[in-house]
């Protein structure tokens, strides 16, 4: 552990944004109520601006403007030690899931989620990380995937998917248009959105592959905040995508995958891709404005509600295409309180899924998400994420509520009309 | 020298030259910190998301708890309050003319003053009210926090107490408080009356780059 590498790590993290977010605040915990841990514990520890405290001391101490004048005069916040370092990294790994709600509460509008993002990476240099997402990062190095799924399962699974829904899936194609990624709770919990995919893109007329090499779109090392991990998960996809010379990569319904690879990739690898990342969703939202895939008129009568996947939906941008693919299949689509970009959070992503530390505390700030459900009280609740999938069927279990949880992906191929 | 003219002449001078040199420093310091540029291809402009921002988080976001309401409202009248005040009462545009600008512009009436005065006062109350007894603003509150809230309310106090301007002492009193505020201002997290732009600006930059209007 090294309180002093941490130090470090926050000074050199704090560019020109994080100085103005750190200066602007005003202390004024609206950002609390944004806050699904805070609105379920009522516990002030959980208030986001309160995960920044670290940060802050380090910059007010150590880098602000005008801030040497204020040590002579000993006023500057005390040097950050292990002690406080080991009590945050409770609060920035357990009790935030990098959703980012605070952010758009905030009347200063700072970004509360990025500077948590960046507090990780100088927990990371200290040492301090769950030891769930430690092992979920060497086995995606080693193996390939978080989960330890190895390429031989992945081609297990897909032969599987491709003879029950009798369409052949080709690995590693060379020269496909698209190379599906897909994130490790679909390949392991929700595999049946690669025989949704195939019937899709076989009606779209797609040509279209899975890699071998870098079939994992997680990316654990955006969630722990380790910068030289994100970058080497980014790399296999980027290798894969030109050694298969595909046009496009599809981003699956995987919240942080999407961010980690469409937004942060190029930056992480330090240059533009020279093919187009697309999400899931708008690639079949276009394929629908295309007339290329065509649905049953018969519609879904059952009372549904969406979900929206945090990284997907509020800090990635993919908002509208969900709507218009739920509107395709149901007849009885109805959304719930602040949807869209204000939509609740699951409780589960930025890594607190994979921290087994945080379990009772996730599943108790799933209140927050309950309540809204109950409000609309839906029959069925669809989402597009695997890992929110997973996340949230815990959670309705745990609450005792009756409530399937359906990924939106197959729910349009259970209604492509083939 | 009287002490008015003392606070009116070189403390002023030297009060106004810290807080504009030590905003000035404090903003530089903060735009030469950098930014690596983003290589991501964006889905919309980040510079219409900046201006954007300038305005979306005026209002809050996210739903409307009682939390929200109250800085809402408490917020808005403290600050709608004060600025009205800052500008257009008289003395100030009076005192502003002669020193600072050499024009004026119009004022607000006396009964104006002292409805605006009420209204910033009761919504800089009720903040502070706030900070001092819900959990949430008690546990993040720092000493910058009290000593800024308290210097504000402390400058509106003398100013109401100068407005007559019968008495030099009164007027004296409110100058010196108001010199403290502005040297305090720079060190201070009163800088957020320059940085929330900032702050705004850049998030807006952030949702602008993804499509998002939050």
């Amino acid at each position: 552990m090294s309180a002093s590498a941490a130090i470090e790590t926050f000074v050199n993290n704090i560019d020109a944004s994080a100085a103005a977010y750190l200066d602007a605040c005003v202390h004024c915990g609206q950002c609390a109520q944004a806050c699904h841990f805070y609105e379920a514990t009522g516990d002030v520890r959980y208030t986001p601006v309160w995960k920044l405290e670290p940060m802050r001391r380090v910059y007010k101490r150590h880098k602000a403007p005008l801030s040497g004048i204020k040590k002579m005069f000993g006023l500057v916040p005390d040097e950050v030690d292990e002690d406080m370092l080991k009590e945050w990294e409770v609060l920035l790994y357990d009790s935030c899931t990098l959703c980012g709600r605070c952010t758009i509460v905030c009347p200063m509008g700072i970004d509360i989620a990025g500077l948590v993002r960046k507090s990780r990476e100088a927990m990371v240099a200290a040492g301090l990380v769950p030891e769930g997402l430690v092992g979920a990062a060497e086995r995606a190095i080693e193996i390939g995937s978080p989960l330890g799924i190895k390429p031989e399962t992945l081609a297990k699974i897909v032969a599987e998917q491709a003879e029950e829904v009798g369409i052949p899936i080709e690995l590693d194609k060379v020269g496909a248009d698209y190379m599906i990624i897909l994130s490790a709770m679909e390949i392991l919990n929700f595999y049946e959105v690669i025989g949704a995919l195939a019937r899709i893109f076989k009606q779209a007329g797609i040509s279209w592959t899975i890699s071998t090499e870098a079939y994992e779109a997680t990316n654990i090392g955006v969630q722990m905040g380790n910068k030289d991990i994100a970058r080497t998960l980014v790399q296999r996809i980027v290798d894969a995508a030109e050694k298969l010379q595909v046009k496009y990569v599809v981003s699956p319904e995987c919240g942080h995958a999407y961010s980690a690879l469409n937004w942060e990739g190029p930056n992480l690898v330090g240059k533009s891709y020279n093919f187009q990342v697309i999400h899931i969703l708008e690639l079949l939202d276009q394929l629908v404005h295309e007339g290329r895939i065509k649905t049953k008129a018969e519609l879904d009568q059952r009372r549904v509600t969406f979900h929206d996947p945090c990284q997907i939906v509020r800090r990635g941008g993919v908002v509208q295409q969900p709507r218009n693919l739920l509107n395709l299949v149901s007849g009885n689509f109805i959304e719930m309180e602040n949807a869209g970009v204000a939509n609740i959070c699951c409780g589960g992503g930025g890594g607190v899924s994979a921290n087994a530390r945080a379990e009772e505390l996730r599943i108790k700030s799933f209140a927050a998400k309950k309540k809204q459900l109950d409000a609309v009280g839906p029959e069925a609740l669809v989402t597009a994420c695997g890992n929110c999938r997973n996340v949230l069927e815990e959670a309705i279990d745990e609450y005792g509520m009756v409530l399937p949880v359906l990924g939106l992906t197959e729910l349009v191929a259970e209604y492509l009309d083939d | 020298m009287t002490f008015l003219e003392i606070t009116e002449g070189p403390l002023w001078v030297l009060a106004s030259s810290v807080f504009v040199l030590g905003a000035l420093w404090r903003i530089v310091g903060i735009i030469r910190f950098g930014r690596k540029p983003d290589i991501s291809i964006p889905r919309a402009s980040a510079l219409m998301g900046a201006i954007k921002g300038q305005f979306l988080h005026f209002v809050p976001h996210g739903g409307f708890s009682f939390r929200t309401l109250y800085h809402l409202v408490a917020g808005y009248m403290f600050h709608l309050g004060l600025f009205g005040l800052l500008i257009y009462a008289a003395p100030h545009v009076l005192f502003l003319k002669e020193n600072v600008v050499g024009f004026d512009w119009v004022t607000m009436p006396r009964w104006g003053f002292i409805l605006t005065a009420e209204i910033a006062f009761a919504g800089l109350i009720l903040l502070w009210i706030r900070r001092i007894s819900d959990p949430v603003m008690i546990k993040i509150s720092d000493a910058d926090d009290h000593i800024a809230s308290w210097l504000t309310f402390l400058a509106m106090l003398t100013g109401c107490l100068a407005l007559e301007e019968s008495h030099d002492s009164l007027r004296a009193l409110h100058m010196l408080v108001v010199e403290i505020w502005l040297m305090y201002f720079p060190f201070s997290r009163l800088m957020h009356a320059v940085t929330f732009m900032f702050s705004r600006g850049y998030t807006g930059a952030f949702f602008g780059r993804r499509g998002v209007v939050p």
